[in-house]
């Protein structure tokens, strides 16, 4: 961890009462999610991350509480730093504020947020599928959702597919 | 003929969108138009909605997710070693650099150590497919501005690229050639020869393309001064690569964190100042110049050796091995039935991709599969500028727009 890191490192934790997560030279902060909007105006005004390298999220279900880490990782070109930030969240239909307003870029990697995790961003100004269809039902990245292994069903023979299917009917 | 029924926005479709148009377009003095999915200028997949006054673009709005093939869920499935074979899919233009991405992200976590050839060939292959890349850039740039015979040069070039790649790892694509720890195998004997005939032979051909382009009037008056991107703008949208530095910005990886030797090798950073797509191309014509700099530089230096670790806990033995040796053999067996398990932790690493950072985030549970791994794409997060690059521009021109973005959409998708 360079000098310049771990002085920025010290001023969040203390003003944020953030604990840090050192691993092979890699500095994440683990902030509550009530204090993530103030974190990165922090961060991109007094510390120069200019940049939102990218914004995602680590279900650790069956785990409840914290079931989710969303990941913050923002890069400062002008002193050639990067850091990390852990959001962790509790419960299975959890919220965060969304940094939009800070990170314009945020946008996109929160409606992705959304899309694969469920994870809702509030205030966000669009919050819609990205990748998926809209009409598509679960979350495919958490870990609940099963990977495949389903015959696809089409309009003409959807019925027919579905008396197979193993879910539990009424 | 049959009389068409004419197409309108339904209310509900129009209720999903409300907060994306302007009022002008909901009082029905603009119009509304889809472009795409399947649409040759879109550069793959891409459907854009288009709120038009006239021939003007007021606002565009990118829908994508229709390369959406995903990949993050299924590398979680499969052992490290497999899922190696997905991350070509992701940027087919750019298979070397995300097998390297992926193959550091493991190297990181496992602390494998990379010998001085594997890293100088890593080097040599993701520089000439850069050039590729930019190549493929060019070639439907050109298109897309109506100069049609630059695709023919273009892809003339690429062809010696890909022949290369396919003498390396018997692919001309989807190579998979770097492995952590190394490489697949050393490269041929006919490589360095092949690479030393690229490398004489193409200056020249850049030249060939900056003939037909650079001082072209109907090139100029299609490129300059359209889709300008502020260095503000480009920063808080997190714009990285040969857009970021046509706006001014001298970020590039390879300088700023060298990864794979490339602090070895003396290469500059090309950059403008203008931001507009004349930049952008001028950015990566440069790029390509400067890419088979190191190139050279790389096969002078090229040391012989070892082209991968031997550390049996994660690298497979080499074939002769194992005929003579049980250790060798349970190693094999091992691996490529269980595969490797590096300690529980997470990395992030990121390298220069030709569409600017391409990074991974790998988080282990000390297991033999990826916990979660993520792709920090360069696509996905540059063609979020689109609608303010666009904005103002005409119909004709947004299509020059997108392919200077220099998307590719299974890189966006993933």
């Amino acid at each position: 961890m360079s000098e310049n890191l771990s002085v920025i490192s010290e001023a969040i934790r203390e003003r944020f009462a953030a604990q840090e997560y050192a691993f092979l030279g890699e500095v994440s902060l683990i902030v509550k999610p009530e204090q993530i909007v103030e974190v990165c105006k922090a961060l991109r005004d007094e510390f120069n991350f200019e940049v939102l390298t990218e914004e995602t999220a680590v279900d650790y279900w069956p785990e409840q509480s914290p079931r989710f880490h969303v990941v913050y990782r923002m890069r400062s070109l002008q002193h050639n730093l990067i850091l990390g930030l852990r959001v962790p969240l509790e419960g299975n239909a959890p919220s965060i504020p969304t940094i939009e307003g800070i990170y314009k870029n945020a946008n996109w990697f929160e409606r992705e947020l959304w899309d694969m995790f469920g994870i809702h961003v509030e205030g966000h100004s669009d919050l819609r599928r990205i990748v998926l269809p809209y009409d598509w039902e679960g979350h495919p990245l958490r870990k609940d959702y099963p990977l495949g292994y389903e015959e696809v069903q089409f309009s003409f023979n959807f019925d027919e597919i579905d008396i197979r299917k193993p879910y539990a009917k009424e | 003929m049959p009389d068409r029924p004419t197409l309108t926005l339904t209310e509900a479709s129009m209720e999903e969108i409300k907060h994306l148009v302007s009022n002008r377009a909901i009082a029905g003095e603009t119009v509304l138009l889809n472009m795409g999915p399947q649409h040759p200028s879109t550069h793959g997949v891409l459907r854009l909605l288009l709120e038009l006054d006239g021939e003007e673009v007021v606002r565009c709005i990118p829908d994508v997710g229709y390369l959406h093939t995903g990949i993050e869920k299924n590398m979680e499935a499969k052992t490290y070693i497999k899922a190696e074979v997905m991350s070509d899919r992701l940027d087919y233009l750019n298979n070397v650099g995300n097998n390297l991405a992926y193959c550091l992200a493991i190297e990181k976590l496992t602390g494998l150590d990379v010998p001085p050839r594997a890293q100088a060939i890593r080097v040599i292959l993701t520089e000439l497919q850069r050039i590729a890349s930019h190549l493929i850039f060019l070639a439907t740039t050109g298109l897309d501005v109506a100069a049609t015979s630059i695709w023919m040069y273009c892809f003339r070039e690429r062809n010696l690229i890909l022949d290369i790649m396919e003498m390396c790892s018997g692919q001309r694509m989807m190579t998979t050639y770097i492995r952590p720890g190394g490489l697949w195998r050393d490269v041929p004997a006919e490589f360095e020869g092949e690479v030393r005939s690229f490398i004489k032979v193409f200056p020249s051909r850049v030249d060939e393309y900056e003939a037909l382009l650079t001082k072209n009037p109907i090139f100029l008056d299609r490129t300059k001064d359209i889709g300008v991107l502020t260095q503000e703008d480009a920063l808080s949208w997190g714009v990285t690569g040969p857009m970021l530095r046509a706006s001014g910005i001298p970020h590039d990886l390879r300088k700023s964190q060298p990864y794979s030797g490339y602090e070895l090798y003396d290469f500059e950073i090309p950059t403008r100042s203008e931001g507009d797509t004349f930049a952008r191309y001028i950015v990566r014509i440069e790029e390509m110049r400067e890419a088979l700099r190191i190139v050279e530089q790389a096969l002078d230096k090229l040391p012989y050796g070892p082209v991968r670790s031997d550390n049996r806990k994660y690298v497979p033995p080499p074939r002769s091995e194992l005929g003579t040796s049980m250790e060798a053999l349970i190693h094999h067996f091992k691996l490529w039935t269980e595969g490797f398990n590096p300690p529980k932790g997470s990395v992030y690493v990121a390298v220069e991709s030709p569409r600017g950072e391409l990074g991974v985030y790998l988080e282990s549970d000390g297991g033999p599969k990826p916990y979660r791994i993520h792709w920090r794409t360069p696509s996905f997060t540059n063609l979020q500028i689109l609608p303010l690059i666009a904005r103002g521009h005409l119909v004709g021109d947004l299509v020059l727009l997108i392919g200077t973005v220099d998307i590719v959409l299974g890189d966006v998708d993933r």
